[in-house]
């Protein structure tokens, strides 16, 4: 009897401790369920939030988009003003910032991570850099007034105004390229020196190319946070009211490229957007919630060439 | 070839860094230009009058506004660099110290009239006129956590919380109100919601039954079916005055209304777009102000004005010190004694 009892104990015993895991188990698992919900809860959230603020620009927005709206300059009468000065200022700005930011912005990137010495200038930097990156806007408007428009003698210009968004963005594309090449593996690097390649020759033909998607993400985002821009714009003088194109960039006379538009005024979609919105009545807030679809539009139209150019590129890759 | 793009690219910074260097010199405008800054309370004023003398002008002649507010415009155009500033008040000594310096002469050129609009919810039955020393017992810097009822003001007033809106400190309309309420620009309490923005004063004036806010007339006008402007009692004997174009015309809003101006360079207005623009603003004017629901001066004012422009009569005729309450009379005999 005692004999079969004994047996039986171990097995009570395992059957306890099976239960109390089990419990254990399930409670954790209870847990996890609930941390899911929160997660599910925060991001239906935020899509619902953003969702409700795009059919409300959409739904004001919308029976505005026409083509006038795109081919006429603003005006007093509502339902006249257009936004052709605003997109082509917003996009020759960009273009000129992209310009500076991009070729800046990645060799200072490929130096830091591929060239400088580990020692307390490059830290310094470093830290100087990830700083700058969480420098508000404003700021780089003043510092862009003074520079620039005062010491430089730039003026009141596309050229100002692309140049202090490059200044904006350029942490954020250092900082993205920066991350983009520590993630190339250095076994790359490694078989590149291993055959005699230089430096130069390992960056140039091996760093670059595998870190391009993610360098690539890095200028999107830095070029899509200089679209919407509109404070340090202000500051350096940008326009409300200017009803007529820079400069064509390509003349009829030699040498038939000009860069005369790089000297022109400007106004760029957001400040007139926000223009338009803080006008007395409500005549004009239809306008303004067109050239936010209009800004938004472009900026997804940016994205999505950035995701495609990306995965062209991965794809690519082979290591 | 990723060598090539790098090697282009470097060239094509160089390139365009020479480009740069040597359009500097040839990019001083070829076409004429008239460029406008300052006050976005003028602006849409001014945008109206800047569009259609682009017109007149068959585009010949280009005109620019931007929206630096009235100091940030005054800074531009001491420094010379632009030829007309729109001012939501008449320039102060320190700007005009500046201009003095920098050698810039100036004429100044009443534009139209503002009235601040004191308003609340159309629901508040309870008054419908509100006096100077009311609004200052509201307002003055005493008043933060001490007077957050109706009844606090007025005993006869309900007992209900007393919500404010008005403009945010960077607002030429606060240092206007503030002057003309509590005696002093810039003071006021803090404990209100502010905005630089005034459409959001507006919405929460209109959905707060307990609300009681200012705002520029041109903000008010649009939405007067869903707020009741109050009228203002200064105390010296008119009685209560509603904000309205009539009353502003003649004189009796005050001390509320204040006159929008633009002043222009004297340099610049030697050359004949600046000047040929000035003609045109005080010229058509009153419609275009009209249209877009602003308070214009009455129609003598501008011939006045005109006649002073033509004549040369420059300098400011406020002295250079915050004033309210100056009727359009006064401006203009002001105006005719220089």
């Amino acid at each position: 009897m005692s004999e079969q009892a004994l047996p039986m104990r171990p097995d009570a015993v395992e059957t306890m401790a099976q239960s109390a895991v089990d419990h254990g188990v399930r409670r954790r698992r209870r847990r996890e369920f609930v941390f899911m919900l929160c997660g599910l809860a925060a991001i239906t959230f935020a899509l619902l939030m953003l969702s409700l603020l795009l059919l409300d620009l959409a739904w004001h927005g919308l029976p505005r988009l026409s083509w006038d709206f795109f081919w006429n300059f603003p005006s007093r009468r509502a339902s006249q003003a257009g936004i052709l000065s605003a997109w082509v200022g917003s996009l020759l700005v960009i273009l000129v910032t992209a310009f500076f930011a991009v070729i800046l912005g990645v060799s200072s990137g490929l130096y830091l991570e591929e060239y400088a010495p580990k020692n307390w200038l490059t830290n310094l930097i470093e830290i100087n850099v990830n700083n700058l990156a969480g420098v508000p806007s404003i700021v780089y408007g003043l510092l862009a007034l003074g520079l620039f428009v005062y010491g430089l003698g730039t003026g009141r210009s596309i050229l100002t105004a692309g140049l202090t968004l490059a200044l904006l963005i350029l942490p954020i594309i250092i900082v993205a390229t920066r991350e983009a090449v520590r993630a190339v593996p250095q076994t790359l690097r490694e078989a590149a020196f291993g055959i005699g390649a230089t430096r130069w020759q390992v960056t140039r033909d091996h760093v670059l190319p595998a870190a391009l998607p993610g360098v690539l993400t890095g200028v999107i985002i830095g070029i899509s946070r200089a679209l919407g821009e509109t404070a340090p714009l202000i500051t350096i003088g940008a326009l409300t009211f200017i009803a007529f194109l820079p400069a064509p960039p390509i003349t009829s006379q030699f040498p038939f490229i000009s860069f005369e538009w790089l000297f022109d005024g400007f106004t760029v979609l957001p400040i007139q957007a926000f223009n338009w919105i803080s006008r007395p009545g409500s005549d004009f807030h239809a306008n303004a919630a067109a050239a936010g679809l209009v800004l938004l539009a472009i900026t997804l139209l940016m994205n999505g060439v950035a995701i495609w150019l990306r995965y062209r590129l991965r794809k690519k890759l082979q290591w | 070839m990723q060598a090539k793009k790098v090697a282009a690219g470097l060239s094509a910074v160089s390139a365009l860094a020479i480009t740069v260097a040597s359009m500097q010199v040839s990019a001083v405008a070829q076409t004429r230009t008239v460029s406008i800054d300052g006050s976005s309370t003028v602006f849409p004023v001014m945008e109206a009058i800047a569009e259609e003398f682009q017109k007149s002008k068959k585009n010949q002649v280009r005109v620019t506004v931007g929206i630096s507010g009235t100091g940030g415009g005054f800074k531009k155009f001491c420094r010379g660099e632009t030829d007309i500033s729109n001012g939501s008040r008449p320039i102060l000594t320190a700007e005009i110290e500046d201009c003095k310096k920098t050698g810039v002469n100036f004429f100044e050129l009443p534009l139209a009239f503002d009235a601040l609009t004191v308003a609340v919810s159309p629901k508040n039955t309870a008054l419908e006129c509100i006096s100077i020393a009311d609004l200052k017992k509201i307002w003055e810097p005493a008043a933060q956590g001490k007077v957050m009822r109706w009844s606090d003001v007025n005993p006869s007033w309900p007992n209900r919380p007393l919500k404010l809106y008005g403009a945010g400190a960077d607002s030429g309309t606060f240092d206007y109100f503030t002057e003309a309420v509590v005696g002093k620009a810039k003071s006021s309490r803090g404990d209100y919601t502010a905005s630089e923005d005034d459409n959001v004063l507006v919405q929460g004036i209109e959905n707060d039954v307990n609300s009681l806010g200012y705002i520029p007339f041109a903000y008010y006008a649009p939405h007067a079916a869903k707020m009741k402007a109050l009228a203002v009692d200064w105390g010296k004997g008119q009685g209560c005055v509603k904000p309205s174009l009539e009353n502003v015309l003649a004189g009796t809003y005050n001390p509320l209304s204040r006159p929008l101006f633009f002043y222009a360079s004297q340099k610049a207005s030697a050359k004949p777009e600046v000047k040929e623009f000035v003609e045109f603003a005080l010229k058509n004017a009153v419609p275009l102000i009209k249209e877009v629901k602003y308070l214009p001066l009455p129609d003598r004012a501008y011939p006045l004005s005109l006649a002073r422009f033509q004549k040369g009569v420059l300098g400011t005729v406020f002295g250079g010190v915050p004033e309210v309450g100056v009727s359009i009379d006064d401006l203009m005999k002001r105006e005719s004694k220089h």
